[in-house]
């Protein structure tokens, strides 16, 4: 396939234009030795034809329709048709960032009312108008509090070990190189949550970073951490992996995250193998010009009519270069859209609807999987996720695997201490029988050998 | 036409627009117990619509946008070539948009085969010898790019504290380096808007880390003292970092490389198609030799039994940036394209985003004022010399060609021109409509002269005319609150 | 452009005006046409040590971004509470009411670098031209 629309003789009069006689012509100029002088190693071009028939046959190596109960931070929810067919118009689709307002009133607009959307969800002031996904808009926002905290020397950052392990190891890497900084772990209790009594305190705590829910799918009581932040005069940062736990749960925002993060892959994007996804960022208003990422605001034209553009640009990279809050060049605009168009759809009502769902079925899991000889590991509340363990789980799983089920995701990788545990994932993209078939495709596999 | 009011500004309590699953587990069941207090969603503020009610309005909004699949946008450094629709269509075959990125190899391999593939597509055009496709976006590739070149010289033994960064590099770089720890020296560019390795060579010493350089640089132009600059930098012991975000103008005719790069990163969502998405998401791979390969981000595809899998098997990995493995929809797009045109069309796509590029510059002479009058690659640098004295600025006119129907090309960068205007039509536009667009231009300069205040007070034809962006940063208002005046009506 | 005779002026284009040990400091004319409407300001808190040619403060416009520099040494002895709330005084009074702090300085005055209004004016010719 080819996109470029030249004929022969557009070349020849564009070429005559300019008084040369071949395209070749036009890189004379570059030095001998610092030119590829052969053509590239990459196999030709195909019709569309081929093209599709090539590309469907390696999508087809993928077993999408497996029957999964894996969660862990990409989730498969009920999405209504109209998502897409909005979101991939391609006046959306195709559209530039928009530094000309007078001509991207729909992209700022869309925006503006994501960031709304955010905001509501995470029950914070304010916020911005995406990140890249839910982890590096952790990292961002563990960066901002140590910015925060510079002043007064605020260098310890406190990660709850219930968080996503990737979460954790985002934050580890984006804080690798900064001078002083020392990363410390919150154990958990038999309940899951945070344990922060028998944690051992090191230095000026910049902020604590703790999952609502958590990776164990834990509801933690942020409240305790947040007294506990406040007491120390640190922040307290929230990470939300599974948006539609938002659905049920108090906003973190309501419960005293300074910031707040979310990935919402789960409201209105494809799992798609972990991304795109969209990041989102919410925090006090007071912490504005510390906030990394595009924000849209709200102003007026000059004929009055209200109108929406970029804003506040001075803390972004092509202003403040080497004085910047971040790098951060993008949001995830398309996937921003997309979660919105979602939302609006679903509703409060909606929302909460499909929450009450995802909670019951995980609950009509666990009591089926306990039938089958597994029990939860943890006692706190939990969403659409608990942990389950009994006696040869990970043989059993890989047994399951076999049969064309992923019956959750084997913890011991991360955990040594739960290696005969599973993370399970129950939503509404599970109907009753799907959860049946695990259950009894659990007990054959304890039942056989090998 | 009246404006288009805020989704939450239309909502009717009771109102409904998605038709659920049903709930198919025995009544019986129970929630988690939970304490009140932390079950109270804050989803009352959120808006209650019909499914038309939501359809007509983002319906609405997308008409008011500018997009390459309705016009022209000139933009320099941001190649806005066709996103070809072939391209969504792959990336919403079940087969790559259905599955968790979580689950064992076996399950994946179509997905774990096209990352191998891609990577080995975009090594050839770099000509360089591994790369991660991790990264979400140009900026992460960079950040990704500076951590890789530290974790190498710790591991020598000492960070080094300086990066070399020339004047006229976007202002990423040396954010990026100031992310990661480095002081930034900024290298001088010549009259003749290149960087000298006379420059240079000053202020290298065993103290630098690296340079990053951009190649084509930002007025569109190749470097010609890269490959002794990255010999000098290299020769103390410092590495070199090419910014790709000008690759359009040079694949299959000269490769990063091969003229000293150590790392670069390339951005999907311009050379290679993906679209901007009114301003993302995109992806920005990371392609480096093999000095830098031990330091890649995890997870990394492997070969293994059976086919590839992913691994985190690398001791000295920078470690993880993301939750994930990738923006995995935009690694299907590029791939899909880059099938599309073979290696044959690949080379083809930048001969002809430079025959444009020059095409432009040869018929807007003597209508604007080239700042280096030489042969340009895919993009080339006007200034605001052809307007000076009638009190018209670049962003009178930036703003005027809106009234045209173009989008206004990139203005105001690089830094180092006066009144700069940036122009790359990348390879997908046709002759007419470069003509077309040269047309306007001369409308426009010759209205700055006899008509300077039409464009002062332009746009005229959009939806809205000039925004007061003073007030947008004075008193921001970054969301809707309930009881907020205005029902969007205008005047 | 105004650069009153009575004050002194520095290469970063803040003006000075000394009574006694107090040096009011602001921007000059000069520096708010460059940088637009200003939009956003940051200024130090009182009781803070400043050093001469560090920075004590930031303004903000909505396309650029600057350091604000302290043209002598001592210690923050007021800041103009006003100005956050209105930046653009910066822009509309930038000698009066957009003064932004008064520093007590620490020990004797070195004004070795500190200009006249026409050596400015001339600083501002030769380097910025046209």
């Amino acid at each position: 396939m080819d996109f470029t629309p030249h004929t022969e003789a557009d070349l020849a009069e564009m070429l005559a234009a300019m008084g040369l006689s071949r395209t070749a012509d036009l890189f004379e100029h570059i030095p001998a030795d610092l030119r590829l002088n052969r053509p590239l190693d990459i196999a030709p071009g195909l019709c569309e034809p081929d093209l599709r028939a090539r590309v469907a046959a390696i999508a087809s190596r993928n077993r999408a329709e497996t029957l999964s109960f894996v969660g862990a931070g990409a989730y498969q929810h009920f999405v209504p048709a109209a998502v897409d067919a909005l979101a991939s118009r391609s006046e959306f689709a195709t559209a530039y960032t928009p530094y000309q307002p007078e001509v991207s009133q729909g992209t700022l607009q869309a925006i503006f009312e994501f960031q709304t959307v955010s905001a509501i969800l995470l029950g914070t002031e304010i916020a911005n108008a995406s990140m890249y996904d839910g982890a590096s808009a952790a990292a961002e926002a563990v960066l901002m509090a140590l910015r925060l905290g510079a002043r007064e020397e605020r260098r310890t950052v406190y990660l709850a070990r219930s968080l996503h392990p990737a979460v954790r190891q985002t934050i580890a890497t984006y804080a690798s190189d900064l001078e002083g900084v020392v990363l410390r772990e919150i154990p958990f209790g038999a309940d899951g949550r945070l344990d922060l009594v028998s944690l051992q305190e090191e230095g000026i705590p910049a902020c604590i970073v703790a999952g609502h829910p958590n990776f164990f799918g834990v509801v933690e009581d942020l409240r305790v951490a947040s007294s506990w932040a406040r007491a120390r005069g640190a922040l307290l940062v929230s990470v939300t992996l599974e948006p539609l736990a938002l659905g049920w749960l108090t906003p973190p925002g309501a419960l005293g995250a300074d910031i707040a993060v979310a990935e919402g892959q789960g409201l209105g994007l494809p799992v798609a193998w972990g991304g795109p996804g969209v990041g989102l960022f919410g925090t006090r208003e007071k912490f504005l010009r510390a906030m990394p990422g595009r924000l849209v605001g709200e102003t007026v034209d000059m004929e009055g009519r209200r109108a929406f553009c970029l804003t506040l640009s001075t803390r972004e990279q092509h202003i403040r270069r080497e004085k910047a809050t971040s790098n951060i060049c993008t949001n995830h605009s398309l996937c921003a859209l997309a979660f919105t168009i979602c939302v609006s759809l679903l509703g409060p009502r909606g929302l909460q609807d499909l929450a009450r769902i995802n909670a019951r079925k995980l609950r009509y899991a666990v009591g089926k999987m306990r039938e089958s000889g597994l029990s939860e590991v943890f006692s706190g509340p939990t969403f659409n996720e608990s942990v389950l363990r009994g006696p040869g789980a990970a043989e059993r799983w890989e047994k399951l695997l076999r049969r064309g089920i992923v019956a959750g995701l084997p913890l011991g990788r991360w955990y040594p201490e739960l290696g005969d545990a599973i993370l399970l994932c129950a939503t509404d993209a599970h109907r009753r029988t799907d959860v049946d078939r695990l259950a009894s495709e659990w007990s054959a596999a304890n039942a056989g050998r090998a | 036409m009246t404006d288009e009011r805020l989704i939450f500004e239309g909502s009717a309590p009771g109102r409904r627009g998605a038709s659920l699953p049903g709930d198919d587990v025995p009544p019986e069941i129970t929630l988690s117990d939970l304490e009140p207090e932390l079950c109270r969603p804050g989803t009352e503020m959120l808006p209650e619509l019909s499914e038309l009610d939501v359809v007509r309005h983002y319906t609405r909004l997308s008409q008011w946008n500018f997009s390459i699949a309705t016009n022209f946008y000139p933009l320099g450094s941001c190649t806005m070539k066709y996103n070809p629709i072939v391209n969504e269509w792959a990336a919403r075959l079940p087969g790559f948009a259905g599955i968790h990125p979580m689950w064992p190899a076996p399950l994946v391999q179509g997905a774990l085969a096209l990352c191998v593939e891609l990577e080995a597509m975009l090594a050839e055009v770099s000509g360089m010898d591994a790369v991660t496709l991790t990264p979400a976006a140009g900026a992460q590739g960079e950040f990704v790019g500076i951590k890789m070149i530290r974790a190498h010289h710790v591991r020598a033994g000492r960070a080094r504290r300086k990066v070399l960064i020339p004047a006229s590099a976007h202002g990423t770089n040396p954010a990026t380096s100031a992310l990661c720890g480095y002081d930034v020296v900024e290298i001088p560019v010549g009259s003749d808007g290149l960087v000298h390795l006379g420059d240079v060579a000053p202020q290298v010493d065993d103290d630098v880390a690296a340079i990053m350089i951009t190649n084509p640089n930002t007025l569109g132009l190749f470097e010609p003292e890269i490959g002794a600059i990255a010999k000098a930098v290299h020769e103390k012991g410092g590495l070199v970092y090419i910014d790709g975000a000008n690759m359009n103008a040079l694949c299959g005719i000269s490769r990063p490389g091969d003229i000293g790069a150590d790392v670069l990163h390339i951005n999907l969502h311009k050379t290679f198609s993906t679209p901007h998405g009114g301003g993302g998401p995109g992806a920005g791979p990371v392609c480096v030799k093999k000095i830098l390969e031990p330091y890649l981000p995890v997870p990394r595809v492997h070969r293994a039994e059976g086919g590839f899998e992913l691994s985190e098997d690398q001791p000295h990995s920078i470690g993880r940036v993301r939750t994930f493995q990738g923006n995995f929809g935009m690694l299907v797009r590029a791939f899909t394209y880059m099938s599309a045109l073979g290696g044959d069309g690949i080379t083809r796509m930048s001969e002809r985003a430079v025959l444009n590029a020059n095409y432009l510059r040869e018929r807007l002479r003597g209508t604007l004022a080239i700042a280096q009058d030489q042969p340009c690659l895919h993009e080339c640098v006007f200034t605001d010399q052809a307007f000076a004295g009638t009190g018209v600025k670049t962003l009178d006119i930036a703003k005027r060609l809106l009234d045209f129907g173009f989008h206004s090309p990139t203005i105001y960068f690089p830094l180092v021109v006066a009144g700069a205007l940036m122009i790359e039509p990348t390879e997908t536009e046709s002759r007419e409509t470069l003509d077309a667009f040269v047309a306007v231009m001369q409308t426009i300069v010759a209205e700055a002269a006899s008509d300077p205040e039409r464009l002062t007070g332009a746009p005229y034809r959009t939806r809205v005319r000039r925004l007061d962006e003073t007030r947008a940063a004075r008193k921001p208002v970054l969301r809707w609150r309930p009881g907020t005046g205005t029902d969007g009506e205008s005047d | 452009m105004e650069f009153p005779e009575e004050l002194k002026y520095t290469r970063d284009h803040e003006w000075v005006s000394i009574e006694g040990d107090v040096a009011t400091v602001g921007i000059t004319d000069h520096a708010q046409h460059e940088l637009g409407d200003v939009v956003f300001v940051e200024l130090p808190a009182v009781g803070d040590k400043v050093e001469k040619a560090e920075a004590f403060g930031v303004v903000e416009s909505t396309k650029a971004v600057s350091d604000v520099f302290a043209p002598i040494g001592g210690e923050v002895a007021e800041v103009n509470d006003g100005l956050p709330d209105s930046p653009e005084l910066l822009n509309e009074d930038p000698y009066g009411d957009g003064w932004m702090v008064k520093i007590k300085l620490a020990g004797a005055l070195d004004g070795a670098d500190l200009m006249t209004a026409s050596e400015y004016r001339a600083y501002l010719e030769e380097s910025v031209g046209s």
